[in-house]
């Protein structure tokens, strides 16, 4: 099951927040607009008085706040009073009077609020615990590293409501809480903590961010006022809530186009863009209608400016320092998560530039955010170069985590010591040691970031970027140019593209009318479709007018366009050393130049490499070189001087998992820094390499070394070949340094490099590639089960559509299909007739002889069980843990709930998947992770349905449910430990429940279906335990942002394949009391079994319907299957997406159902307690040893 | 088209000292004024890069091939490296780098091309202009030319495509070092090495061929576009001694209301006193302080008489005057990143720097102040002698380009610090009523540092 969040949204967030607020908007929308005479009203408002009297210049953006300043113009105004001076100086330094401080995390991971949180909140814990402070967390996502039991002191990974937070803190009593290291959820939490009262209740400070300041900050009212009150524009807009309302804002800002979006509702229905009066009306009443509050906010375009970002520090003692300034490429009108951004800002002048920092020590000085960072947002017209502020966000942010990347400063660590008093000139530079952190970062190279996007995983969704986000991950790459930086992110985002251009690009094909259009909107590709204007000889100017990127981006392309025609007329025996320099210089991959020149990356690489062109590495330093810094952070360039100076130490290089995306994600992540943990204590020094800047592998103080590079093959050889480490580990960074692992192999065989610690060659650590490939490759894979005797679903590989036919013919529908070689069940369908596979092998896959797609019987209503096993190179095999699936099978493993221990699995399948998993690792010769997913049909057969012989999404889940760190023990196992050196020799049963929950991002997709299918959507994943399995699945629940209720009406609306198991739920919620509505259909089976059920019409059978019961709140929760029919699969589907837009609970499966009604007969008995994850298992220890389950198994030939 | 010149440029002026011997010998450098070389039009197969024509050699031994822009010829000067990632047209023009080769760690220079509002002098008087990436194009609404173009016109030469972190690294381990830049293929390597040893920058005056012949009445004022502080209150006169003042501390002080005459670094003190001024600035200038013995003894006539202020350059003789040392840093500050930290309130401000030279403390007199430290390297950013209503600053706190911090914004003229040093107001009082009393001019009291209206208010 999977549920959707939306914690980000660009104007529903502030609205949620301030929901009270924006009804009380009504009477006092059109203040904003009345000019100068009102501003004198505001004045004398109660509500300012500080910032109103202090500032006799009102364009002043110095020192406004400062106190001595302050103390001063007070006494002129008052005569001397003469101890106010003295209290002038703030008092700073670390304080005393804290003992214990609570930090709230983010949550699952969902767009917009991806694992950067991890990283900031990681950072927080370790600078608070060093700083001696007793750490509370909360956290509901078990992927992350910051919920690792040892890093705080009390660790919960529950739910994140005020109510159930509250209790946390009822019980735990902390000093302080920190809530600006866990995104908007942290901050919405603790805003509803301190409006409530709570906070008060229990003694509890906000540091790092007052109530009045995030308020102030999230605001949109509040926050137009203070900028109003320094004399900072922001653009002209208001809230209207009737069309008038609408026509007269619009008048008041004079001018088309005009953005209209809609207050309350999901994905910007309702809202768009304006040329004219009449649009303007249209899309104001559509606007109006969708939103749930009948609020629209109607905003002047500032379409086209150019759009920067400051990250912004400020300390208890009032210094302030901007961290790192960003460009937006693509310009405003795009979120900036979605944007390509630069740092620094490369188009301003210092005058310019000034102005925005002067702005930015002003807003935050007037906004109030005591200490901390903040990063602030400009538009600036690119004719004149007018400034306005779009927003500012009072907290570490997603561009905190970039700016900490891209700068070596790291922001949250230091916001989370400035919280507990300490001034920035107190704290030394982490990475010169010498200097203060109290300085601007200056930076010697350029750094860019590109979004990545996942709009193939839903379809129906136009892939259109606007100012919501989208984009589920990021690449990030240094370059000492902008080219070399801009063309290396290109190819960190594992798109299939080995740089910009260079290469046959469906763009290419396009014509004009299409490529214009992809210009001027707005879309993941735009870059692609540039590059395919330019190759067609569209002019910079051109281009710029159609998409408004900025001119200096655009000609910096044209120049990469340039050197590709000159690449294309060349062979490689014509290239010299100073023209590979240049070009290398320009970001180009081998595999690029090799495209143009008609060669092989291999070819290219060897002549590139015997004309003496390797990359020089450079080190990120924040201070442009002018101070010594140690830490080993790199990046590579073409330049002359490499800073890399490798050891001769024992060493591991830890292949990480680039940028983030559906299927690949912080899970991995988890098991890199774990890597990287374990192994530095064993006594190696470890290298990480990634892309990815949320991440907290590529925190420069996890591994020893860090280079900040694209994971490709060239890349990883070019530091293999720079560090030549003993050890290469690719199992723990997902797909990404899997697909490296055999060119890697080829390398190593082929050159045999000595490890330069002396001790032998470089090898790759961990299970052999060959073996990850006999795992992958279906035709040996089926042979070693064979061998086994381990039972599969009946299956084929079809390549041609009449073979696909043959093979479902004979195993009988349904079928699973897929193409070969899939990564989170890209394109994976359920077929149930020879006309949908048809329809499927045209639409979704090109089936062919290169390549096949598989055909796989499909067990109805069968469990799905995943497995996670460790095994070491000596031959032994302990299972991690079991883990049963709330759905049933065919739901991606990604999607679905699932629970640790199973609850329902009779011991005789348990054994027989134990001794499964043992034969199979032994005999795929695993060293280290391996995951198996099988399936349980309802007669007890067990059907092995995948292994993967790596880390997989589960490890991190598995191990805070078992207490044992499998990523590191896994890692350990890989340099040659046995698990009995490691003394985990048994499987691990706790006596405490685990279930994982996932958390879809379909509110983010409109017009996507929310059904859970074998396609794996979901974006992150909650964890809830308990020692009872309903109450850990109602905290699941909860934590996933679908609260069941305990009352109300259920609405059903089961499918024919489903509808036998109708009668078991209509009963199981009747005996909880709620009421039962159905349509025609689902009524007339409860009717025939004598259930209550309320009949309400289809959709599309007329009104009242059951969608109009879903908006007026008449129903608590859904449960709703897909259909077969046609028109009922429309009115599901809208009908689904109603209940996303109203935040009523869906449940898409039969499991689903049933553990919810169970979850609700639990909630209504007993209260959710909530316990700390240290204390499960302190309990656990003393009374559960004798619950252990042996399995481990000597190996008999070692 | 190119045209050759040998012009005498002020460098011309300084004493070379022979790498062995040291015996003085006088160079004339030939500069080659080229207008902008178009690129040729390119054919598809022709390389899109122009090829290395220039080097830099260092006096380390070290040759750096690069691609010059700008004039072209050969010329030496020490090399520094700024970290400022904004300015570099504020750079070109601050007269402060007379003689320097500045090299820009910040990667893409060019971007925002130039316009003639953001000049802090009339001239470019750097040696040379040393990046790793030259823009090949300007984006920028104010921008009215390329870089390339504007210092082909000045006679500056550049180059780009160098790895201009290496040099870094080497200029912090090794100190400022001096380099030959040239375009000229007919000059060896060792002819070239030759030239870097047998040259040097302590002990040389740069001042007198930066600084104004003339005096002049300064009447500009910033910008409005880019007014962050202004003030029209009272009307202080001020005498300004040009060491290569740059242009934003007069605009500045012309901000705050300020009467400014702008007089050449040989003015004699007497004249200044005659003019009976509120106060006088020391102004930021190049080179080494103690090459300008005339103008330590100018400040020593002035100090006591009338209150003074001293910014860079001017600090240091201001330091010299009072009886202070003066050496020369390993590698200068020279950014816009600097922590300085005011010591009697505690409070941190980023700062624009540019200085080789400092200020000993320790050889200070009794009685003078350290008000403000570099929080880098604990040196000696600012200096404060009440008993003789002395103030200065090593570093810019006019910025342009850098940080307003320095510029504090409670509508004082700009340079308010001892607003910002008094902690303890009756101090500040007493202070004031000595300087009142002290002074033979019976203006209002002016401290430069003006105590803005409400302490005269209340000495009322």
């Amino acid at each position: 099951m999977g549920h959707c969040m939306n914690h980000c949204d660009y104007l529903s967030s502030r609205s949620i927040l301030f929901s009270s607020k924006l009804h009380s908007l009504k009477s006092n929308t059109f203040r904003l607009f009345s000019g100068s005479s009102n501003r004198l009203g505001a004045r004398k408002a109660p509500s300012f008085p500080a910032a109103l009297k202090l500032r006799p210049w009102p364009t002043q953006f110095g020192r406004l706040e400062n106190p001595s300043y302050r103390a001063n113009t007070v006494r002129s105004e008052q005569g001397f009073s003469g101890e106010v001076l003295g209290k002038a100086l703030p008092r700073v330094g670390k304080r005393a009077d804290l003992k214990k401080i609570m930090i709230l995390g983010a949550g699952p991971i969902v767009i917009g609020q991806a694992c950067e949180f991890d990283y900031s909140g990681t950072q927080a814990c370790k600078a608070l615990k060093e700083e001696g402070y007793e750490v509370v967390l909360i956290n509901s996502n078990p992927a992350t590293i910051m919920t690792d039991p040892d890093l705080a002191d009390r660790t919960y990974i529950t739910p994140m409501t005020p109510e159930l937070v509250e209790q946390v803190l009822e019980k735990e009593r902390p000093d302080a809480l920190l809530p600006t290291m866990g995104g908007q959820t942290a901050l919405n939490l603790a805003v509803a903590l301190a409006e409530s009262g709570v906070l008060q209740k229990f003694g509890v400070e906000l540091i790092g961010a007052k109530l009045d300041a995030i308020k102030k900050a999230e605001d949109r009212d509040l926050f137009k006022q203070a900028m109003k009150n320094i004399g900072i524009k922001t653009p002209p807009s208001g809230i209207g809530t009737t069309l008038d309302e609408c026509v007269d804002i619009a008048n008041e800002i004079g001018e088309f186009p005009l953005i209209i979006r809609p207050a309350f509702t999901l994905g910007g229905t309702g809202g768009g863009i304006a040329y004219n009066k009449e649009e303007f009306e249209t899309i104001c009443k559509a606007g109006l209608a969708a939103s749930l509050t009948s609020q629209v906010l109607v905003e002047k375009s500032l379409l086209g400016w150019k759009e920067y970002e400051l990250e912004v520090m400020r300390d208890l003692a009032d210094n302030v320092v901007i961290i790192c300034s960003i460009e937006n490429i693509d310009p405003m009108g795009v979120h900036t998560g979605d944007s390509i951004t630069v740092a620094p800002a490369q188009t301003l002048t210092d005058k310019e530039y000034q102005r925005l920092r002067d702005y930015s020590v002003a807003i935050i000085r007037e906004i109030g955010v005591e200490c901390g960072g903040s990063n602030v947002q400009f538009a600036v017209n690119p004719t004149d170069g007018e400034v306005m502020v779009i927003e500012m966000n009072p907290r570490v942010s997603r561009s905190s985590a970039l700016a900490s990347k891209a700068t070596g400063f790291p922001i949250a660590k230091m916001a989370a010591k400035l919280s507990v008093g300490y001034s920035l000139d107190q704290i030394p530079n982490d990475i010169t040691k010498k200097t203060p952190a109290s300085f601007e970062p200056s930076i010697d190279y350029v750094v860019t970031k590109i979004p990545r996007f996942a709009f193939e995983k839903f379809p129906g969704s136009q892939p259109i970027l606007t100012t919501q986000m989208k984009s589920v991950g990021e690449s990030m790459a240094l370059g000492r140019t902008f080219q070399e930086s801009f063309q290396k992110a290109v190819r960190s985002l594992e798109c299939g593209y080995s740089g910009w251009g260079c290469a046959k690009l469906k763009e290419l094909e396009w014509d004009l009318d299409q490529l214009k259009y992809s210009l001027r909107v707005p879309n993941p590709d735009r870059i692609h479709a540039i590059y395919a204007a330019m190759k067609r000889g569209m002019k910079v100017d051109d281009i710029h007018e159609l998409s408004y990127i900025d001119k200096w981006f655009l000609t910096q392309l044209k120049e990469l366009v340039d050197v590709e025609q000159f690449l294309l007329a060349q062979s490689l025996s014509d290239l010299t050393e100073d023209d590979f320099y240049e070009v290398k210089r320009r970001g180009f991959s081998d595999k690029q130049i090799a495209f143009a020149i008609k060669s092989s990356e291999y070819e290219v690489r060897q002549k590139r490499l015997s004309l003496g062109v390797t990359p020089a590495y450079k080190r990120v330093d924040t201070c442009a070189a002018e101070f010594e810094a140690n830490t080993p952070y790199m990046y590579s360039s073409y330049d002359f001087e490499c800073e890399s100076a490798p050891t001769q130490r024992k060493k591991v290089l830890i292949l990480g998992g680039g940028p983030n995306r559906i299927g690949q994600g912080i899970e991995f992540d988890y098991c890199c820094c774990h890597t990287s943990f374990a192994l530095q204590k064993a006594g190696y020094e470890t290298i990480m390499m990634n892309s990815n800047p949320e991440t907290v592998s590529t925190d420069y103080d996890t591994s020893d070394r860090l280079y900040f590079e694209p994971l490709t093959v060239e890349d990883v050889l070019n530091i293999i070949d720079l560090e030549r480490p003993d050890g290469i580990i690719v199992q723990f960074g997902g797909q990404t340094p899997l697909k490296l692992a055999l060119p890697i192999q080829q390398y190593l065989d082929e050159h045999k490099p000595k490890c330069a610690s002396e001790t032998g060659n470089v090898r790759i650590w961990g299970t052999t590639p060959d073996s990850i490939d006999a795992a992958e490759d279906r035709e040996r894979f089926n042979a070693i089960l064979k061998e086994l005797k381990i039972e599969q679903p009946k299956g084929g590989i079809a390549k041609s559509e009449a073979d696909a036919l043959a093979i479902a013919t004979d195993i009988g529908y349904p079928v699973v299909v897929r193409p070969s070689y899939v990564l989170g069940g890209r394109a994976m369908e359920i077929v149930y007739s020879d006309d949908k596979l048809v329809t499927y092998l045209e639409n979704a896959v090109e089936v062919d002889p290169e390549r096949p797609v598989l055909i796989d019987k499909y067990l109805s209503d069968a469990i799905e069980i995943d497995v996670d096993a460790l095994a070491d190179s000596h031959g032994n095999v302990v299972i991690g843990g079991i883990m049963e699936h709330i759905e049933q099978a065919g739901v991606h493993s990604g999607d679905s709930a699932c629970s640790i221990p199973t609850k329902t699995i009779p011991s005789s399948c348990l054994e027989t998947i134990r001794s499964w998993t043992i034969q199979l690792a032994k005999r795929l010769n695993v060293c280290g992770l391996m995951n198996c997913q099988y399936a349980i049909t309802v007669s007890g057969d067990v059907f092995l349905l995948e292994a993967n012989p790596r880390a997989s999404r589960t490890v991190p889940f598995v191990s805070k449910a078992i207490g044992h760190p499998l990523a590191k023990y896994a890692s350990l196992v890989m340099s040659g430990k046995s698990l009995y050196d490691l003394g985990f020799t048994e499987e691990v049963i706790p006596a405490h429940v685990s279930v994982k929950e996932a958390v879809l991002p379909f509110e983010k997709f409109q017009g996507c279906d929310v059904l859970l299918g074998p396609e794996m959507r979901s974006t992150g994943e909650v964890m809830g335990i308990d020692f009872e399995f309903p109450i850990a699945f109602a905290k699941a629940q909860i934590a996933a942002g679908q609260k069941p209720p305990l009352s109300g009406t259920v609405f059903l609306s089961l499918n024919d394949l489903t509808k036998p198991h109708l009668e078991k739920i209509a009963k199981a919620f009747r005996g909880l009391g709620f009421r039962i509505v159905s349509t025609s259909g689902t009524a007339h089976v409860l009717e025939l079994a004598g259930i209550l059920v309320e009949r309400v019409l289809k959709l599309h059978e007329g009104r009242p319907h059951a969608g109009d019961m879903v908006s007026n709140g008449q129903i608590q929760l859904m449960v709703i299957t897909s259909s077969g029919d046609a028109l009922d699969q429309i009115d599901g589907r809208q009908l689904r997406r109603m209940a996303l837009a109203y935040k009523v609970p869906v449940i898409t499966t039969v499991a689903g159902a049933l553990a919810t009604a169970e979850a609700i007969r639990s909630l209504k008995s007993s209260t959710v307690k909530m316990i700390a994850l240290q204390d499960f298992f302190n309990v656990e220890s003393e009374a559960a040893s004798s619950k252990t389950f042996t399995t481990v198994q000597r190996a008999t030939s070692a | 088209m190119t045209m050759s010149l040998t012009l005498s440029i002020p460098l011309t002026c300084f004493v070379p000292k022979d790498s062995s011997v040291n015996s003085p010998r006088y160079r004339v450098f030939t500069v080659t004024c080229s207008s902008a070389i178009g690129t040729p039009a390119l054919g598809l197969a022709e390389r899109p890069w122009k090829v290395s024509d220039a080097r830099l050699v260092l006096e380390d031994g070290s040759v750096w091939k690069a691609k010059s822009f700008g004039a072209s010829g050969t010329q030496v000067g020490e090399v520094v490296f700024n970290t400022s990632l904004t300015g570099y047209q504020e750079i070109l023009t601050d007269p402060s780098y007379a003689g320097q080769f500045v090299l820009m760690t910040n990667p893409h220079i060019g971007n925002t091309g130039v316009n003639f509002d953001d000049e802090e002098s009339t001239k470019c008087f750097l040696a040379g202009l040393v990046i790793r990436s030259l823009s090949i194009s300007t984006s920028n609404w104010r921008c009215k030319k390329t870089l390339g173009d504007y210092l082909a016109e000045r006679n500056i030469m550049g180059i780009y495509d160098v790895d201009t972190r290496a040099i870094t690294r080497r200029l912090r381990e090794d100190g400022s070092l001096i380099g030959v830049l040239s375009t000229e293929k007919t000059k060896t390597d060792e002819e070239l090495l030759l030239m870097s040893r047998s040259w040097d920058i302590v002990g040389i005056d740069l001042i007198s061929g930066v600084s104004c012949k003339e005096p002049y009445e300064w009447v500009d004022k910033t910008n409005s576009e880019w007014a962050f502080n202004s003030r029209d209150r009272e009307t202080f006169h001020i005498i300004a001694y040009d060491f290569g003042i740059k242009h934003n501390i007069l605009r500045r002080l012309a901000s705050y209301g300020c009467k400014i005459t702008v007089v050449p670094s040989t003015w004699p003190a007497s004249e200044t006193l005659k003019l009976k001024p509120d106060g006088v600035l020391f102004s930021n200038g190049p080179g080494d302080p103690s090459a300008v013995p005339y103008a330590v003894e100018t400040v020593k006539d002035i100090i006591g008489k009338v209150p003074v202020f001293g910014i860079c350059m001017g600090h240091q003789l201001l330091g010299q005057a009072l009886g202070g040392k003066t050496f020369k840093m390993k590698f200068g500050h020279h950014g816009g990143n600097h922590p300085v930290r005011n010591l009697r309130s505690g409070e941190v401000e980023i700062s624009a720097q540019n200085h080789n030279y400092a200020v000993d403390p320790a050889s200070l007199p009794e009685g003078v102040e350290v008000t403000h430290v570099n929080l880098n390297d604990g040196s000696c950013a600012g200096l404060a002698y009440a008993a003789k209503n002395i103030m200065s600053l090593q570093y810019h706190p006019e910025a342009s380009p850098g940080p307003h911090d320095s510029d504090y914004g409670n509508g004082n003229p700009l340079f308010t610090y001892m607003l910002k040093c008094d902690d303890d107001l009756l101090k500040r009082v007493k202070f004031l009523l000595y300087c009142y009393s002290g002074l033979s001019v019976c203006q209002p009291i002016f401290f430069f540092f003006n105590l803005s209206i409400y302490c005269i208010k209340f000495i009322d």
